[in-house]
């Protein structure tokens, strides 16, 4: 069917937004809403001597004007917690929703003024006055491990110090090796910047004493969890969260944050509607930033060049405060990955979580492992440099085989299936790897120095199986739920607890339905991103909306064909068992008996002939699914490069990507989430960067000097797929949207790195813009005129 | 970031040191200086308003005199809060010396400035360029008060 798993099927909601009729946070108004601004700190660590707000209370237009003493809930709480190496535990100091005492980043929130209109809030709370004593801002991770103290009582300003794998093992092969690669890199700091900043209205019900929050949320149940059990302490249901169309997330809408929930608490104290909308200034100082860590690592090769073993030693970066899962990505999301898809047979990490006076640090695109995969495959590519192999020879030499699945990794995981020569082999035949060498000359020819960059990658999605996440330390669970109805006549109305915010899951789940009911897509509808109108779910983030929202959906279509199969059963006055339903028909074996889905669905609302002594009417399933295991999208992406030695400009000339996915839904939406993916990983490699000055100012807080990556900053990508089915999950799906962030970066850093190995370099720092380039490559020439 | 110059001045250096702790002198020297109230002996509040970059502000403040050495010199400090655009603090400090004809005066500086919040997230790139303008034109203006 056309329609069906496997066609490129275009997006239904495309029109919507497309012709700007999207409805977002900001779009929604209520009747009698006042409007929020939020003074933030504008020094990066001070104590608070005295707030005054007497005069910004009196100012034309201000409702109300709230400190962090006016407030009686708790703030943002920890979702993941690990243990350290002593066995003590993470240590998770108060985010006070308003600063408390203390200001601890460049935007910390200290005050909110509320007014009948935003320029009322933002004059009023100019005369919000505030008097700090300043204390040192502590920037960069070796200050942090150097003695600051930013929260009280916290040893070593350390939140965590977790370990994992067999360190004895590994040292052992690090001492017995026949070389030791060694190279330290740095992740940059990244700002999410996603189109849609974040936004809340927020609304009291006197009469029934409860709240609704319409915000900018890729997990519209988590947010209200955190806010009714752990904020405010209230029931439940006391509280509906909706998440509109959402403009984007790339993990920096999952969190609640410190502005959403006070204007939905302050919504009970001035009984109206509450709105606020982040401008982009504001997204770049609170959303929470990506990345940031710096990466230790050295890898044993016997004389084989086989490697017998890693060691990686982490410092994270994670600002402030200790955002949700800000725990879970440099630890869980990142050790685990270590091993790539690479058979090593020791390998042991060592992570240390430290507080800086910066914006606090959580899961961005990929979320941990973009960080183990750019490790891994810068030193994967070095030591292939230091033993004179050839970088692909080097990977496939050291790939776990085909024949070696299920594969425990020494880091905890283990890779139902995989393949990886196979994507290898295609991402070179993309890109003509073998006939390199003779455009490299031609390059040279004029000027320009050419070159090919490696990646494999292997990431871990559709988090996560609850049981694995619980026992290494997550607070919540890793399943997903959903709902099929189907109505009288026939249609269907799917609803899920994943959120679609630009992944076309409309699109891409109402596939799924027709391939198993065999229904047209124009007759399904989603429904998502309101608590009180789909099951408890958990969101989408990690990949995880088709691998684990996805089969869930798959499950509950299940339970209605084998609901639908008894009442056609009835109707064609056969056993049930020998009922078989292809195509949206329900045949009787071995006759030519037939009904259609559509007179089963009608039977099931008008059962006036209908076995009502052993079947409930209507037809109507919920599943909720909990995976059995990660999947484990792996691939290759292959980058080349022209630079131009003069300026230290990047141009990248072709890229190649041959992802295996397992199987595909739309072909088409994959496609587009991993040039999305690619894009954003060539930002991080080329143009983005999150700057701090030695006074925790943001100097990169506006697009002037933060660089997003532009259609003229990309080729055209080379995009295909290998497919081996992920084998614990009805749809044999792994997951897409993570894997070019996580794939890219290290693929071009090694292309430049490739282009300029004949000029004596050796290393390149993300990102890689003209000015490092160009130094990287003076400092090279310097040392060899020595 | 900091800053350093120096000028001759044609004049003795009692005349420039009087001038410099005068805040007729400083008011009227000080770029875009609408309010300069002495509130203590070394102590004074100011009003000044300021663009940078894209910014134009009111800065509302305090300006400190310390290290006072007459008449060789002394460091003049400033802090100020332009609302919603941020802060910005600066300090100068001051040398005054005999010329070698002993008439004249070389008046040399060092400043230092900072900035915070919205200024620095917007114009940080602004800042040593507007920081360096500000002070020639202070010491400038300076000068040609001297001169009248």
């Amino acid at each position: 069917m056309s329609e069906g798993i496997g066609a490129s099927v275009k997006r239904k909601e495309d029109r919507k937004f497309l012709t700007g009729k999207g409805r977002y946070t900001d779009d929604i108004n209520r009747p009698g809403q006042v409007h929020a601004h939020f003074l933030r700190s504008d020094v990066a660590h001070a104590n608070i001597k005295s707030i005054n707000t007497k005069a910004a209370s009196a100012a034309a237009g201000v409702v109300a004007v709230y400190t962090g003493e006016d407030i009686d809930v708790g703030g943002p709480i920890c979702g993941w917690v690990v243990p350290n190496r002593d066995g003590s535990a993470t240590h998770e100091p108060p985010h006070p929703l308003l600063a408390k005492g203390k200001v601890r980043f460049v935007g910390d929130a200290v005050a909110v003024v509320i007014a009948e209109s935003l320029q009322q809030a933002k004059s009023a709370s100019e005369l919000v006055e505030v008097e700090y004593e300043e204390l040192p801002a502590v920037v960069d991770l070796e200050t942090a491990s150097a003695g600051a103290e930013i929260h009280e009582g916290m040893a070593e300003n350390r939140y965590f110090d977790w370990e994992l794998g067999d360190e004895e093992a590994t040292d052992k092969a690090l001492k017995s090796a026949s070389r030791v690669v060694k190279l330290t890199v740095r992740n940059n700091r990244l700002v999410p910047n996603p189109m849609e900043p974040r936004a809340a209205l927020a609304e009291y019900d006197d009469l029934n004493d409860s709240y609704t929050l319409y915000t900018t949320s890729q997990s519209p149940h988590l947010t209200r969890l955190v806010l009714a059990a752990f904020m405010f302490q209230i029931p439940e249901s006391k509280i509906r969260v909706v998440a509109p169309d959402v403009g984007g997330g790339f993990g920096a809408k999952i969190y609640v944050y410190v502005e959403e929930a006070v204007c939905t608490w302050a919504s009970k104290k001035i009984k109206r509607p509450i709105k606020w909308t982040a401008d982009r200034t504001q997204a770049f100082l609170t959303d929470a930033h990506g990345r940031d860590h710096i990466n230790n690592v050295q890898l044993a090769l016997d004389s084989n060049n086989k490697i017998i073993g890693l060691r990686v030693d982490t410092l994270a970066n994670l600002g402030g405060y200790l955002s949700a899962f800000a725990v879970a990505v440099p630890t869980y999301l990142h050790g685990t990955l270590l091993s790539g898809l690479y058979d090593i047979p020791a390998i042991y990490t060592n992570v240390k979580g430290y507080a800086t006076t910066t914006t606090p640090v959580d899961a961005y695109r990929g979320a941990g492992r973009p960080e183990a995969t750019y490790l891994l495959e810068r030193v994967i590519d070095q030591a292939a440099r230091e033993v004179g192999m050839d970088q692909a020879e080097f990977r496939r030499l050291n790939f776990i085989p085909k024949d070696a699945f299920p594969y425990q990794t020494a880091v905890a995981l283990q890779y139902d299936t995989g393949d990886y020569e196979p994507a290898l082999d295609k991402a070179m035949e993309m890109i003509d790897y073998k006939n390199f060498e003779s455009r490299r000359s031609e390059a040279s020819k004029r000027g320009k120095y050419r070159g090919i960059g490696v990646s494999s990658y292997i990431e871990a999605c559709g988090i996560a199986p609850s049981a694995v996440a619980g026992a290494l330390g997550g607070r919540v669970g890793g399943w997903e739920s959903a709902s099929v109805r189907v109505d009288p006549t026939g249609t269907i109305t799917v609803t899920t607890g994943a959120h679609s915010h630009g992944q076309g899951h409309a699109t891409t789940f109402a596939q799924i339905v027709t391939e198993k009911l065999g229904v047209p897509n124009s007759s399904v509808e989603l429904v998502h991103g309101d608590s009180d109108r789909s099951p408890f779910g958990m969101g989408t983030y990690g990949s995880r909306s088709l691998a684990v929202g996805g089969v869930a959906i798959s499950k509950a279509l299940d339970k209605v064909i084998e609901k639908s199969k008894k009442i056609a059963a009835h109707l064609m006055e056969a056993s049930a068992d020998d009922v078989e339903f292809k195509e949206g028909k329900f045949t009787v074996s071995g006759t030519d008996k037939e009904t259609a889905f559509g007179e089963v669905a009608l039977a099931a609302y008008v059962p006036h002939n209908y076995p009502l002594e052993t079947l409930e009417p209507g037809l109507e399933e919920t599943a909720f699914y909990d995976p059995m295991n990660f999947t484990y999208p792996a691939g290759t992406h292959i980058a080349e490069v022209e630079v131009d030695p003069t300026t230290g400009v990047v141009e990248i000339v072709d890229w190649a990507a041959c992802d295996d996915f397992g199987n595909l839904i739309n072909p088409m939406i994959v496609e587009g989430q991993v040039h999305g993916g690619i894009a954003q990983g060539i930002g991080q490699a080329l143009l983005e960067n999150a700057h701090y000055d030695e006074n925790g100012q943001l100097l990169t807080a506006s697009y002037m000097d933060y660089c997003m990556p532009r259609a003229d900053d990309l080729p055209s990508f080379k995009v295909e797929c290998t497919n081996t089915p992920c084998t614990h999950n009805d749809l044999g799906v792994k997951g897409c949207g993570e894997a070019g962030a996580i794939a890219s970066p290290p693929a071009l850093i090694n292309a430049i790195i490739n282009a300029l190995s004949p000029l004596g370099v050796s290393d390149m720092s993300m990102p890689a813009t003209p000015e490092t380039v160009w130094r990287a490559i003076q400092n090279a020439q310097a040392r060899a005129a020595e | 970031m900091e800053i350093k110059e120096s000028y001759d001045l044609p004049l003795p250096i009692e005349t420039v040191w009087q001038a410099l702790n005068d805040e007729g002198f400083l008011k009227n020297s000080i770029p875009g200086c609408e309010k300069l109230e002495r509130i203590s002996p070394n102590e004074l509040s100011a009003e000044v308003k300021l663009k940078i970059g894209p910014m134009s502000t009111r800065f509302k403040g305090k300006v400190n005199l310390s290290d006072l050495n007459p008449p060789n010199g002394y460091t003049i400090s400033g802090s100020g809060t332009g609302g919603i655009a941020g802060a910005a603090s600066g300090s100068a400090k001051v040398s005054l010396s005999k010329m070698e004809d002993g008439e004249g005066t070389i008046l040399s500086y060092q400043v230092k400035a900072e900035v915070k919040g919205k200024i620095a997230q917007l114009g940080s790139r602004l800042i040593h360029s507007t920081a360096k303008k500000l002070a020639k034109k202070f010491f400038s203006n300076f000068v040609q008060e001297l001169a009248k």
